[in-house]
């Protein structure tokens, strides 16, 4: 019987189950091959917090959702339309993020007794009504299987783990797609095993032959490539972009990269990425503690390092001090943070964005520091590379924000070409003449860069004020008012080095909505949403918190209302409101999660009144 | 390393001229309190430079916060004064990324083994090649007189009115303990014996732990004196010299031996004992280095002075340039356009 095919201009699956399950990689082969195939896309994982948590429970939920479309993909999905639930936990979890009418596709192996229970069902959500707004497809996933391979005498723990190939089969019959790209991939996976690249092609195959004999799918789907900018692309997540980006800014700069951490979710992959460049001469230090992180860079630093350190939330609190040494001492430096739940150990796994001011003011004294924030998961690659060139040219520590959301969310990144990226110029002093540690540059104020083993250049530096030029310690109050304002200029003056700021709508109207960092892609589909229905609504966008890009005061201006929504109380319309006194207004969520872009949608809608 | 780095720094490992003492003596002045301990330190320090034949420029001091912490400054070296209790990190992450530069920590019984303890045992199990000069005066100086994670129990401090009743740590055995190669101990008011020891450390490689016992005059004066003055010096401190007996007192008349694993004193004078009966040192064994450490706050036995343990052992820094060295070798130097290409790619036309 020949099926109907729907066209479709987007859609959203999750794929949800036990953490043995293998979900993310169902859906990580789902999305190459969809972006193969053209598609623009963005994805989510959603992992367990717990490392092995007990099977079938529902702390033990591990999902992938991926958005994909003939469109521009901006986010993960507000909701998914489809959901892939290995088990009761599963549906249980998940089941709130399904839209009404939504597929539901169950393993029904996975509601036997001991699973509804562990889920906490009382009775079978398949047997009473509980579902009736959704569709809902029973496949006894396990079983047909166990039928694929009968004839290959496997032990049954190699069976049960190719049930999720069942499961990326069936989705790819019903999204027309390819099984070449996951049968290539399973044959270089497994290529000194071929039971089990035999296994997991026929268990694939199966669940195709599945969706395309039965009688239970009367309906494929059809998503058309979407129009990408022509080249070559990748799929890439937030920590990999990160990493990559510090490599490119080493590379451009002529300098070796140094990277002190401390594990710590969800940054720990920045550690793990760069830990594997060593061909690249990156030198990765895990050390005791994360002050041990910071300060190791500042040693290396001192030495004519890119130093980097890397960590999250909890971990910036210990470097705090270190910061405002390597303020001090004015050298070079990034540190990363990717951004969780908090306070203290908060949420690890979940996204947040409550460190901004933590950020820009949280030190003691008065201790500037450049803060720029990457916005989209490719975009935290010229986000390191952008905080490198700025640490290096002013001599300063950069805080680079970032959070969990796209740090471990991924998109298709453009990837450019490594000739195209800007040369970052450094010049270490080598005239021994007149040196003095403190001299300025007159247009950036930056000090000079003057490095262990250079001769005639020896120097003392150290966190105790430093008199103006000379650098030696100092108590003089003039001087200290002095070397005050001076660092605190040279940090302003880098907002003559960054471009200014540029709105996605209009140079004037009724709503600017302002946003920072990870809510990029929630807040342009917003827009853009409110656009297409005719509304005066404009995106803005910053990268740079500190400085800010000249022009934000100016752009505010021309705006009946202006919105910040912001994943903490209120953080950035606080140095809004300081800087240009303008009655922002926000709207704040803190669950964890991040916007559903209606939930932005909603908000414009509320501010524009009944304003047509 | 990067041509950048090493477009500007002196390769040499010699200098071209010998120093002297006096070109290691920056132009600051010194704040030290008149009378203090560290003065010797830093005249010893200065003193032993130019012997190390190391040029001028390839050496740095790092140091934290306290008292200590201020002899950066008055080296004629590059130099850094940190954060309290951060300087053996900060020399890790110079020495890792700087293998050609020989650094130096000074730190004190506060810094180094109380705020920097966490540090200070970590680079002592990596054997990072960086020489600890650790000045244990047993009190906090720069905070002005509390008592220390090395002051003795029931020590009345301004913050131990009615005795502290912390037990104080035995440096040595601390970084005998935390895996040190090299684990020293000298005193201030033994310029000759320091300088020795100082020697040995800048020459040894991996992480050298010296500490010297330094007199603060001014908050716990006299904590050292029955080890450092004529009068009771050769009674209460054994010399450790390599191959050599234990042997002290007034014209070498008593010993050390050892009953089982515990070292007690003999007399080499009332004829029950004899040279040979003594514990012979060698400071290549790490099981008879802890057994003496242990004599530290022994009262019925001399405090041992002089070097416990020397050994080898992989360096950190070395074993990270091994494995750059390899890989490189392996998967050749890493070209940016092929990491960023790298993973599934897939073109749009």
């Amino acid at each position: 019987m020949e099926k109907e095919t729907r066209v479709l201009d987007e859609v959203t699956i999750r794929f949800a189950g036990d953490s043995g399950d293998g979900m993310q990689l169902t859906g990580g082969q789902f999305t190459n091959t969809s972006a193969a195939m053209g598609n623009d896309l963005s994805t989510f994982p959603d992992y367990p917090a717990e490392i092995r948590a007990p099977i079938g429970t529902t702390y033990g939920v591990s999902g992938f959702q991926i958005h994909f479309g003939t469109t521009e993909i901006n986010t993960p999905g507000d909701h998914c339309d489809i959901l892939v639930a290995m088990n009761a936990a599963s549906l249980k979890v998940n089941l709130r993020s399904l839209i009404d009418g939504g597929i539901i596709i169950v393993n029904t192996d996975g509601f036997g007794d001991k699973n509804l229970k562990l889920a906490g069902y009382t009775q079978s959500p398949l047997a009473d009504d509980s579902l009736s707004k959704f569709q809902v497809f029973q496949v006894d996933i396990t079983k047909l299987t166990n039928l694929a391979l009968a004839d290959l005498n496997l032990n049954q723990k190699v069976v049960d783990k190719t049930k999720n190939f069942f499961a990326l089969g069936m989705m790819y019959w019903m999204f027309n797609r390819t099984l070449d790209n996951t049968i290539q991939w399973i044959t270089e996976k497994f290529e000194k095993k071929p039971e089990l690249i035999e296994a997991n092609t026929r268990v694939m195959k199966a669940g195709w032959n599945y969706g395309e004999t039965t009688d239970i799918f009367a309906v494929k789907y059809d998503v058309k490539p979407a129009p990408l900018k022509p080249g070559k692309y990748r799929n890439i997540n937030g920590n990999q972009a990160t990493a990559l980006g510090f490599v490119a800014a080493a590379e451009k700069s002529n300098l070796p990269l140094f990277l002190g951490s401390y594990p710590i979710t969800p940054a720990s992959d920045i550690l793990h990425e760069l830990s594997y460049f060593k061909n690249f001469g990156v030198k990765t230090f895990q050390c005791e503690d994360e002050i041990a992180g910071i300060t190791s860079a500042i040693g290396a630093a001192f030495g004519g390092s890119l130093a980097i350190t890397t960590t999250s939330g909890p971990g910036v609190a210990l470097k705090t001090e270190a910061i405002g040494l390597a303020v001090m001492t004015e050298l070079p430096l990034v540190i990363v943070n990717v951004q969780r739940g908090g306070p203290s150990t908060g949420l690890p796994t979940k996204t947040e964005q409550a460190d901004l001011l933590q950020a820009v003011y949280g030190r003691n004294g008065e201790a500037p520091v450049p803060v720029i924030a990457s916005s989209s998961p490719s975009d935290c690659f010229y986000g390191a590379f952008e905080a490198s060139r700025i640490a290096l040219k002013y001599m300063t520590p950069v805080i680079l924000l970032t959070d969990g959301y796209i740090a471990n969310g991924s998109e298709p990144w453009l990837i450019p070409e490594a000739k195209d990226l800007k040369e970052i110029p450094v010049k270490f002093r080598t005239d021994p003449v007149n040196y003095l540690p403190y001299m300025r540059d007159d247009v950036t104020l930056s000090r000079e860069w003057a490095i262990p083993g250079t001769p005639g250049l020896e120097h003392r530096i150290g966190g105790l004020e430093k008199q103006d030029k000379t650098g030696n310690i100092n108590y003089e109050p003039e001087n200290h008012d002095k070397m005050i304002k001076l660092r605190a200029e040279k940090i302003e003056r880098i907002a003559n080095d960054i471009p200014l700021a540029e709105v996605e709508g209009d140079k004037s109207g009724d709503v600017l909505v302002v946003g920072w960092g990870g809510t990029y892609g929630t807040i342009k589909t917003a827009v853009e949403k409110k656009r297409k229905e005719g509304k005066s609504v404009t995106h803005l966008h910053l990268h740079y918190i500190n400085p800010l890009p000249k022009n934000v005061g100016e752009i505010l201006s021309q705006y009946k209302t202006i919105l910040v929504p912001e994943i903490n109380l209120g953080q950035l319309i606080k140095i809004l409101r300081e800087k240009f006194l303008v009655p922002a207004i926000g709207l704040n969520k803190v669950q964890g999660l991040p916007f559903r872009s209606i939930e932005i949608e909603q908000k414009i809608d509320e501010i524009l009144g009944g304003k047509k | 390393m990067s041509t950048l780095v090493n477009g500007v720094i002196n390769k040499s490992t010699v200098p071209s001229v010998k120093y002297t003492a006096k070109e290691f003596s920056s132009d600051q002045d010194v704040r030290w309190c008149p009378g203090c301990g560290d003065y010797s330190i830093l005249a010893q320090v200065q003193r032993v430079m130019p012997d190390l034949n190391i040029p001028k420029e390839k050496i740095v001091f790092i140091s934290g916060i306290g008292c200590s912490s201020r002899f950066p400054y008055y080296m004629n070296t590059y130099g850094f004064h940190s954060i309290h209790g951060r300087a053996t990190a900060i020399a890790s992450g110079l020495k890792i990324a700087r293998p050609d530069l020989s650094v130096w920590v000074a730190t004190g019984d506060g810094d180094g083994l109380s705020i920097g303890g966490n540090h200070m045992i970590h680079i002592l199990r990596r054997n990072v090649d960086v020489n600890i000069l650790m000045f244990n005066n047993q009190i906090y100086g720069l905070t002005k007189g509390q008592y220390s994670p090395t002051s003795e129990m029931g020590k009345i401090t301004k913050s131990s009115p009615f005795g502290s009743v912390d037990m104080p740590f035995n440096p040595a055995a601390l970084a005998l303990g935390s895996g040190g190669t090299f684990v020293a101990r000298s005193l201030d008011r033994d310029p000759k014996h320091m300088q020795t020891i100082i020697k040995r450390a800048a020459e040894h490689k991996g992480t050298s732990f010296v500490e010297i016992y330094q007199n603060c005059n001014v908050f716990n004066d006299g904590a050292f004196f029955q080890f450092t003055e004529k009068e009771t010096k050769s009674d209460t401190v054994v010399f450790l010299e390599h191959g050599k007996p234990l042997v002290f007192g007034k014209d070498g008349d008593k010993g050390i031996k050892l009953d089982g694993f515990s070292p007690v004193v003999v007399s080499l004078k009332d004829g029950s004992h004899s040279v040979n009966d003594l514990l012979v040192h060698n400071e290549t064994d790490s099981t008879l280095a802890f057994i003496l450490a242990n004599m530290t706050y022994n009262h019925d036995l001399p405090r041992p002075v002089g070097i416990f343990l020397a050994i080898d052992r992989p360096r950190y820094e070395v074993e990270m340039e091994k494995q750059i060295d390899s890989a490189i070798s392996k998967r050749g130097k890493g070209a940016l356009e092929k990491l960023l290409n790298s993973g599934d790619t897939w073109v749009i036309q």
